[in-house]
């Protein structure tokens, strides 16, 4: 394949215009002009010397760490991340439980280490099912509200949310249910 | 002379010999040999393929093609894939999806790709088309198990059900069970992306056996080996199978009774999956090893000796995924036992070490290209190349139609003689003259796009990257290559000569994209200004491109063509450089 060494730019006459054009704003750019203001440094050059473009740009770029490029090499993060071991359970750091409410076609689930105490907790499950709890009291429960927030212990009983110190219910809580205000009562109740 | 009826065929008649015609390409031209040829064509126009949402509008589909079965809709550029692309940039779905719940009541099939798909979405799917048949999510995000649920719950008569390499906010593995105990349709299920620790595994196995015309199944990672056997038994005619993770403490009843599942499926012609995988249960797959023709292991890390046992035992291989462990001695052991291979896709294990960690070079792909007569299709990750392998390679395989080589340290050049891999690059597109798509990679300067220019007039498809000298090389693309569609660019010193020259270039094809490279700001609002029908786009995250003087270069570029004019949905980093709307948004 023979292909000319020096590749005469005047013969293949590329302009600034469109064809067919004669745009006076485009001719006042000259090549030279051009090709100086946008050569942008890539990553690599860019550590070694100052970027020709920052003559006309306010802002330079910083330079990229060459091991850094993003989008390089093209691989999907998908793969990056299957590339790594499953992470057992005990891994993952985060409490998540299951959550259901009565009469809710579907289940959600939540981390309990997202949240600091109860208020946020209850907060976000009235947000997440469109409820309200009403107002906890260790009397009472949730006295007079619709729907109530249970949670199923270690032991396998079903507890009343709020009854016990906030840790101990992050250690031992497995699911939570909402239940319906009626079926809730006689929960939390010692006799 | 009498001038005759210009046809005497009914219009009925007409439109069942159109029914035989199915591709796009022939149907537009059909639709163009006369006016009433137009009118027939498009009632009975059954199935419409977007290849870009913006260019066109859901409006304008649905007037020019009222009985629409079928829809194929792709969002994002493809560089979207190595998050090039912003979130937030555009590609919604749910437009679309309201336009044809009012017009296309009987949709039965929609093919999404990279696109953003919320779970309203999925939910006004469910309820709008009540013969809805195929949903395909092919790298989409945006929704959740929530979407998926209502899909089981409403769609009685879903077949297929793909979300291949999809984002999924994985709330509840419940969502399996909304498919009502009277649904028996599946034949399709890929849920391979799905993180859940907890598929609902029992509504899964329920799931399976009650579906008889089920097909394919690609199961997610959160699916143990000890699982696969009873699935498998469930599903006897199976023809494509995907499993969880492949690993388990080796117990000999375990083994056989995976074995034996296996080796009871008649028809499964295809594997994927493959997570975490013990070598020793891959022989449990050695039963169906030899009806194999397709085998995807590119999540396996097994070493060479597993891969390279497993591989011999599949004559019939077609079509292979997997990882560099296989090393050039495994891809020798492939070209002497897979004559019938057509498509070999090698991923990079350690993609960001700096030392090669396993001995895969480019002996591995010379060695396919010599012994596999029939490939087409190359995708190869690699840390050196040489002119001499990709001109034996070119010579080796002059059927070759995609062909992706990616060294993986950008400008890297011939290891043997230090030179640019022009010459190498030009010997694929000068022998391989159905090349359909390329991607380059390695030390390239402005000649290799000569070659390109030059030979490749079949090729649609170019990606670019680190490469090339001057403004010339992308002229030589843009004025060469008859069948360019589309060009994606990124970190080469092309400005706005090449691009202005060529403007009318950019009519012909489906869309450019560049990032990092030198066109200015001022060259992006001339091109906007001048060419109405291509939708210019400048994204940059930082700040408004006129905030700069118009001589700098902009961050990146992405243009297309369009009938529907500037969108309206693009985000406070993306500015269209349309004339008709100020250069804001």
């Amino acid at each position: 394949m023979a292909f000319e060494k020096d590749l005469n730019l005047d013969a293949t006459e590329l302009r600034l215009g469109l064809p067919g054009t004669s745009d006076e704003s485009a001719k006042n750019q000259t090549l030279a002009t051009l090709r100086s203001n946008n050569k942008r440094a890539l990553p690599e050059e860019s550590m070694s010397s100052n970027a020709t473009a920052s003559k006309n740009c306010d802002q330079e770029t910083a330079p990229l760490p060459k091991a850094q490029v993003v989008g390089w090499p093209p691989i999907r993060s998908y793969r990056k991340n299957n590339l790594q071991p499953k992470k057992s359970e005990g891994e993952i750091s985060g409490i998540y439980v299951k959550v259901s409410m009565d009469g809710a076609p579907y289940l959600r689930k939540i981390d309990l280490k997202v949240f600091k105490g109860y208020p946020e907790l209850l907060k976000a499950l009235e947000d997440m099912f469109k409820f309200k709890a009403g107002e906890y009291s260790e009397r009472e429960g949730y006295n007079g509200s619709e729907f109530v927030p249970t949670y199923e212990d270690k032991d396998g009983d079903w507890m009343l949310v709020g009854d016990v110190p906030w840790e101990m219910f992050t250690n031992s809580c497995k699911k939570l249910r909402i239940m319906k205000g009626s079926e809730a009562r006689g929960l939390g109740c010692v006799d | 002379m009498q001038k005759k009826m210009a046809y005497s065929f009914p219009d009925e008649v007409l439109e069942h010999v159109f029914s035989f015609i199915q591709s796009d390409k022939d149907r537009n031209a059909v639709s163009l040999v006369c006016k009433s040829w137009y009118e027939i064509e498009r009632w009975c126009r059954r199935k419409v393929f977007i290849g870009n949402c913006y260019a066109v509008s859901p409006r304008m589909v649905i007037r020019r093609f009222p009985e629409v079965r079928s829809i194929e809709l792709k969002g994002k550029p493809h560089f979207a894939d190595f998050n090039l692309v912003p979130d937030g940039w555009g590609g919604y779905v749910l437009p679309w999806i309201a336009e044809m719940a009012g017009a296309y009541p009987w949709l039965e099939e929609i093919r999404l790709k990279r696109m953003v798909v919320t779970d309203e979405s999925l939910e006004l799917i469910a309820k709008s088309f009540k013969n809805f048949k195929v949903l395909v999510l092919f790298s989409c995000e945006g929704f959740s198990t929530d979407g998926l649920a209502a899909i089981a719950a409403s769609c009685k008569n879903l077949r297929e059900l793909d979300l291949r390499e999809s984002e999924v906010d994985d709330l509840s593995g419940h969502w399996l069970a909304h498919f009502p105990e009277t649904y028996t349709s599946l034949v399709s299920l890929n849920i391979s992306c799905l993180g859940s620790d907890e598929v609902s595994f029992s509504a899964l196995e329920r799931l399976v056996g009650r579906c008889p015309n089920l097909r394919s199944l690609r199961l997610n990672r959160a699916v143990t080996l000890d699982k696969i056997a009873s699935i498998l038994r469930r599903a006897p005619l199976l023809v494509d199978f995907g499993t969880g993770n492949y690993a388990a403490e080796l117990q000999p009843d375990v083994f056989s009774n995976l074995a034996g599942a296996f080796s009871s499926c008649k028809e499964l012609k295809s594997l994927s999956g493959f997570w975490d995988v013990v070598p020793a249960y891959l022989p449990a797959l050695y039963s169906i090893c030899p009806r194999l023709t397709s085998l995807n292991l590119s999540y396996a890390t097994i070493q060479s000796p597993d891969l390279i046992k497993l591989v011999s035992y599949c004559p019939r291989l077609q079509r292979l995924l997997v990882l560099d462990y296989i090393e050039d001695s495994g891809l020798e052991e492939l070209a002497s036992s897979c004559k019938d291979l057509q498509e070999l896709r090698v991923f990079p294990s350690d993609p960001f070490g700096a030392e090669p960690n396993v001995s895969l070079t480019e002996q591995g792909l010379v060695a396919v290209s010599l012994g596999c007569p029939k490939l087409q299709s190359v995708l190869y990750f690699c840390r050196r190349m040489s002119n001499a392998a990709l001109v034996t390679i070119a010579q080796n395989c002059p059927n070759l139609t995609r062909f992706r080589l990616c060294i993986i340290e950008p400008k890297t050049p011939d290891y043997l003689t230090l030179e640019p891999l022009d010459v190498g690059f030009g010997a694929i597109v000068e022998h391989c003259k159905d090349l359909r798509r390329l991607s380059l990679s390695g030390l390239l300067t402005d000649h290799v796009f000569e070659y390109i220019g030059t030979y490749g007039k079949k090729l649609e498809m170019l990606s670019v990257a680190f490469a090339g000298d001057s403004d010339l090389g992308l002229h030589h693309v843009l004025s060469g290559c008859e069948s360019l569609r589309k060009l994606e660019i990124r970190d080469c010193p092309f400005g706005d000569k090449a691009l202005l020259a060529n403007a009318a270039k950019l009519e012909t094809m489906r869309s450019l994209w560049m990032s990092s490279c030198a066109v200015s700001f001022g060259a992006c609002k001339l091109l906007g200004q001048k060419m109405p029908k291509l939708n210019v786009e400048v994204i940059d995250e930082t700040e408004p491109p006129d905030s700069r003087p118009e001589s700098c270069p902009v961050d990146k570029l992405y243009i297309y063509r369009s009938v529907a004019g500037p969108r309206f949905d693009m985000p406070p980093f993306v500015w269209t450089m349309d004339e008709a709307v100020k250069i804001l948004h």
